[in-house]
């Protein structure tokens, strides 16, 4: 097609769009609306995903050994862990590591309290390894292997948090999938009704056409082009709104719940939207192509 | 320049529009097809056009074989035919130049020839002072002659006027019958539809008579021999 006829196309398909006004907006409208919901809820996930990573780092399972072990019966538990492929980091913390922690943390106003323990450390059995998981849903089958493992005495692990976590954003994912789904379909179908109505405007047009020999792709790439425009129209709208209401939201919430803000942090604005525009650009054009396309194989047959 | 060789067409089973039709127009004639309602004119324009496809025979146009020709190369075929209806077909939101230039543009002629293009035949149909009017406002006459412009500029080798004065008064009427025949001293072969008896009658061109889709008489030099 030579670039004096692609923009004439073009400039037909805005037409379109301009006599079919109504029609046109009701399909932006639904569009926005889609990939609003599309946006927000990929905000949601990435930031849910990101705190769920963050939490799983902090999540660990801790293991007590058998009285009478000796260092180098320690270490060597600790080297079989290390060498699995499920675990992240080891951490191993003295039973005297574990007492002045206790001390720091319980005795701090009072230290003269604790100093009646000065020789007989009464954590003297607390000897133990933090197990740091790369992906917290193995943490069953780990603690299972662990139970197993000869001098080790006590496994102790926060099973509700590391399921709790996984299945929220399980939940998140699953939820939005299927209200985006709806929505695509639904201004999927919009588009196609919105072409239809063009077709049916101009089909006297389009019989002319025909008859002084245009090709198929002449009369079908204003229609086309018009399901794409009011795609990327559609996209471009929410990511702006999208981009305020981020920006606005997680500065909203750091300055309201900072127990938050200590204990998670949200993905940078850049990180969000490098995805986000050009996946809702890719998106609405997307849909804009499939409606169009249906409706223009349904009802131009050249 | 059109071979039609034994073609029937049947819309419907049992009934033929067309029947076993054989028929040859050289490259550079005129040629009226008379008949009245129901005898396969428009059958045989439709075809010619290949908007319906035979059901049985072979069809030529300037040396396409149209029961092959696929539906892509099927604009090649329509540009090398210029159509002109009894209801004129003018896009009514768009002035005269801009009826005219569609048919440029729709098969991608670029700006700089559209612009000496359209004169042209502006004023081969005498036209060039209502470049700027709408089809509305003008008359059946000029509304026809704006038409025929449409379908002459890109130069076509074949000219099918259905039924060109079926809307147009005695004057119009042969206006449009001597821009025809005009077109056709330029080397277009033009093949006209018509029940314009006087016209048939006083022009002595080829006449093929058609009555219920089949050919019953075919006369060099012609008269309207058919009777309503």
């Amino acid at each position: 097609m030579k670039i004096s006829t692609i923009f004439y196309c073009i400039r037909q398909g805005l037409k379109n769009i301009q006599r079919n006004k109504l029609f046109s907006l009701a399909s932006i409208g639904t569009i926005v609306a889609c990939i609003f919901l599309l946006g927000m809820f990929y905000s949601i996930i990435i930031n849910v995903q990101h705190m769920v990573a963050q939490a799983e780092e902090t999540v660990c399972i801790t293991v007590f050994f058998d009285e009478g072990l000796t260092q180098d019966q320690i270490d060597e538990i600790g080297n079989v862990i290390r060498a699995r492929s499920e675990v992240s980091k080891l951490e191993y913390t003295s039973a005297e590591q574990a007492w002045e922690a206790f001390k720091t943390e319980y005795f701090a106003d009072n230290p003269e309290l604790a100093d009646g323990f000065k020789d007989d450390n009464p954590l003297a059995n607390s000897a133990n390894y933090q197990i740091y998981l790369k992906d917290i849903s193995t943490q069953p089958a780990m603690v299972t292997y662990l139970q197993s493992v000869e001098g080790i005495r006590q496994v102790n692990r926060s099973e509700v948090v590391a399921s709790t976590l996984s299945d929220f954003g399980k939940m998140v994912g699953y939820v939005s999938a299927a209200i985006i789904i709806i929505l695509l379909a639904i201004a999927i179908f919009l588009i196609s009704n919105t072409v239809t109505i063009g077709i049916t405007v101009r089909r006297e047009e389009i019989r002319i056409m025909k008859l002084i020999g245009a090709t198929n792709s002449f009369i079908r790439a204003p229609f086309v082009i018009e399901g794409v425009l009011i795609g990327l129209i559609g996209a471009i709208i929410p990511i702006a709104i999208l981009y305020f209401v981020y920006k606005n939201s997680v500065a909203y919430i750091l300055s309201q719940f900072q127990i938050i803000t200590g204990a998670f942090s949200f993905l940078p604005m850049g990180e969000v939207f490098a995805v986000m525009i050009p996946g809702a650009l890719i998106i609405g054009a997307g849909i804009g192509l499939i409606g169009s396309s249906i409706t223009i194989r349904k009802h131009l047959r050249v | 320049m059109i071979t039609m060789e034994n073609v029937s067409k049947s819309y419907t089973e049992g009934s033929l529009a067309l029947n076993n039709v054989s028929l040859t127009i050289e490259k550079g004639e005129f040629v009226f097809i008379v008949g009245n309602s129901g005898s396969g004119k428009s059958t045989l324009i439709k075809l010619l056009l290949k908007e319906i496809e035979p059901t049985e025979g072979r069809i030529y146009v300037n040396g396409r074989n149209l029961n092959k020709l696929t539906r892509h190369k099927l604009p090649y075929l329509r540009r090398d035919i210029g159509v002109v209806f009894q209801d004129f077909r003018l896009l009514k939101d768009r002035n005269i130049y801009e009826n005219i230039a569609f048919a440029q543009r729709v098969i991608g002629a670029p700006k700089r020839k559209i612009k000496t293009r359209v004169p042209e035949v502006l004023s081969l149909v005498g036209l060039s002072e209502k470049y700027r009017s709408f089809p509305t406002e003008l008359s059946g006459g000029e509304q026809q002659r704006v038409a025929m412009a449409r379908a002459l500029i890109n130069r076509p080798v074949i000219m099918l006027a259905d039924e060109p004065t079926g809307n147009l008064d005695y004057k119009n009427s042969w206006e449009i019958m001597k821009l025809l025949e005009e077109i056709n001293n330029r080397g277009t072969t033009v093949l006209v539809v018509t029940h314009n008896r006087e016209i048939v009658d006083a022009m002595q061109k080829r006449v093929i008579t058609m009555q219920k889709g089949v050919i019953i008489s075919d006369e060099k030099r012609g008269g309207y021999s058919y009777e309503n």
